[in-house]
């Protein structure tokens, strides 16, 4: 008996002096998959330009009707995406959605993706509603969107970035392994708070 | 100038009404043992309350977690908060309860842990000038502290039995049953224990106990059989796992505390800490060699952190059996309580007092 007395001792010492596996969200992020299939995100091609051609497409290939596209004609003289129209109304009710991904395939410009982030949790109903200011991506140039929205996905939507709260909080860095050219806004730029950690570490080649 | 004067003024209260060369001749006993028993509450309420922490580290960390760690640095403030907690919360209470036991009950947990504690001594007598007084640093020191502590921690039970039994409910009822009987049964294996000690010291009085450990060896070496014992008995005694069936959290509801809520519940709580504490400070003085140091050459740190650092340990110790080793089965706590210490101890009386006889002659 004393034997296994001390044999269960020692495994709880060892434990007791082992590195506990405990993760500090939200101050540490854990990375996610590349491949993780969390909120969408709405791209834009190296310009600027959105690539969302309001086609409706995702809208048609969603299981659950969760997606819903208002397209409007584009300006030619100042277009917002380099197709005929434009999304102009993009929401996506996250309290259906089943993050199936068939909205990312359907999308014949690749302008829906499913990101990294998974914080989605709100304490109000109609917070978990997305709309085109909380999917699209940020882009250094613009300080708003052509639609006239404050900056893009990723970044922080309010007036006042201060005022963190659920839902959209400015934590999220985004997804890079995308296929851009471009750099994505780091933490301190484009209303990301600079204490955020990376939540995916730059993809090699290999990954995509 | 103002501050030199004021620490002048108050040294001079402090040593001529306290600690002083007066006490024992004309001085204030009274209000020595005043401001001793101020501390000891204090002091021991406050070691309670931060046994929690330390057991909820403990356990965190022997399960791979990092245990409360937000409220304050470490979250050393979270038994504040937790004190906080239980006094808001709603102080319920079965309808038809013995309204005077139900409060009693929660009183006797910690008290007749702190009476235990009274004896204790934290560190040798100091003796003053040409021996004008004798300081000591137990709350009261008695010739016969060994015995008065087996007399007082005995009414534990009470405080089970009266909680379990007063609130007319037969949940708690059952509970206090148990734990009733589980006291008693360990109560004389602890005392046929200790008995080995006082055989070797030839006293019942704790700080001779101490000195006779510091003449020959400490009495863990001499009698490791009966500090096992004790040591086993103890865990019993204060409910703790594996002999925690009183309580038994993961399979009754809660046993004699049942339905007690808010801070009557707290004072069950803070009194199964104290408790903790005491046995620890008992199982120090007589087989650790209380105030005395590991080596003689170390003997320059004071007594006093000898000795709450040795129970600090024993602490430890207990705290990491609770979450290593699994609960007992009710019968086999009976028959081992009764089949195996109760024997053992009396062997171990048998051998010490016949090699202590055989010495002698």
């Amino acid at each position: 008996m004393f034997k296994q007395i001390i044999k269960g001792m020692a495994t709880t010492l060892k434990y007791g002096f082992s590195k506990p596996i405990t993760m500090q969200w939200p101050e540490e992020q854990k990375p996610v998959m590349p491949r993780h299939r969390g909120r969408h995100i709405l791209h834009r091609y190296d310009n600027g330009l959105e690539k969302c051609i309001g086609c409706e497409l995702c809208a048609g290939a969603c299981p659950v009707g969760c997606i819903y596209v208002g397209s409007a004609e584009n300006d030619p003289a100042n277009p917002v995406s380099p197709g005929e129209r434009f999304a102009e109304r993009y929401e996506i009710n996250l309290m259906r959605c089943i993050f199936c991904g068939y909205c990312a395939e359907a999308c014949p410009t690749e302008a829906i993706t499913l990101g990294p982030r998974y914080d989605l949790a709100d304490y109000r109903r109609e917070r978990t509603v997305v709309t085109k200011e909380d999917l699209l991506e940020a882009w250094p140039k613009f300080e708003r969107g052509k639609t006239g929205h404050l900056r893009g996905a990723g970044g922080d939507q309010r007036e006042n970035p201060k005022e963190t709260g659920p839902g959209i909080s400015p934590k999220v860095a985004w997804e890079p392994m995308t296929n851009r050219t471009h750099e994505a806004p780091l933490p301190g730029e484009q209303g990301i708070s600079k204490d955020v950690p990376s939540v995916i570490d730059p993809p090699s080649e290999d990954d995509r | 100038m103002m501050l030199a004067s004021f620490i002048d003024s108050a040294k001079d209260f402090l040593f001529n009404s306290f600690g002083g060369a007066t006490v024992g001749e004309g001085g204030d006993p009274i209000l020595v043992f005043v401001v001793k028993l101020v501390i000891a509450l204090l002091g021991l309420t406050t070691v309670a309350a931060y046994l929690t922490w330390a057991e909820r580290k403990i356990a965190a960390r022997i399960q791979l977690r990092l245990g409360p760690n937000r409220v304050g640095p470490f979250g050393l403030m979270q038994p504040l908060a937790d004190a906080i907690k239980l006094m808001f919360k709603e102080n319920t209470a079965p309808a038809g309860r013995d309204k005077f036991l139900f409060l009693v009950g929660p009183c006797l947990a910690g008290g007749a842990a702190i009476f235990a504690f009274a004896t204790i001594p934290l560190s040798a007598v100091n003796h003053g000038v040409q021996g004008s007084y004798d300081f000591h640093w137990s709350l009261a020191h008695l010739n016969v502290g060994l015995l008065f502590i087996l007399a007082v921690t005995s009414l534990g039970v009470y405080s089970l039995f009266l909680g379990g039994w007063s609130a007319n409910s037969k949940y708690s009822l059952l509970g206090g049953l148990r734990s009733s009987a589980q006291l008693i049964s360990y109560e004389m294996a602890v005392a046929f224990a200790l008995i080995g000690t006082v055989i070797l010291a030839g006293s019942l009085d704790l700080e001779k106990i101490v000195e006779a450990q510091g003449r020959s060896a400490w009495f863990i070496v001499m009698q490791p059989l009966a500090f096992l014992l004790y040591f086993t008995g103890a865990l019993a005694e204060t409910n703790r796992a594996p002999f925690d069936l009183p309580e038994a959290e993961t399979e009754l509801v809660a046993g004699y505390h049942t339905e007690y809520s808010s801070m009557r519940f707290g004072f069950y709580f803070l009194g199964e800490y104290i408790n903790v504490f005491t046995v620890c400070a008992i199982a120090t003085t007589l087989f650790l060699g209380g105030w005395l140091p590991i080596v003689p050459f170390l003997s320059f740190i004071p007594g006093v952190f000898w000795f709450l650092g040795k129970v600090i340990v024993l602490v430890m110790i207990i705290m990491w059996i609770r979450w290593t080793l699994p609960r007992l089965r009710y019968d086999r706590l009976m028959s081992f309580g009764w089949k195996v210490m109760l024997p053992l101890g009396l062997l171990n009386i048998i051998i010490t007092g016949a090699v202590v006889a055989f010495q002698a002659a």
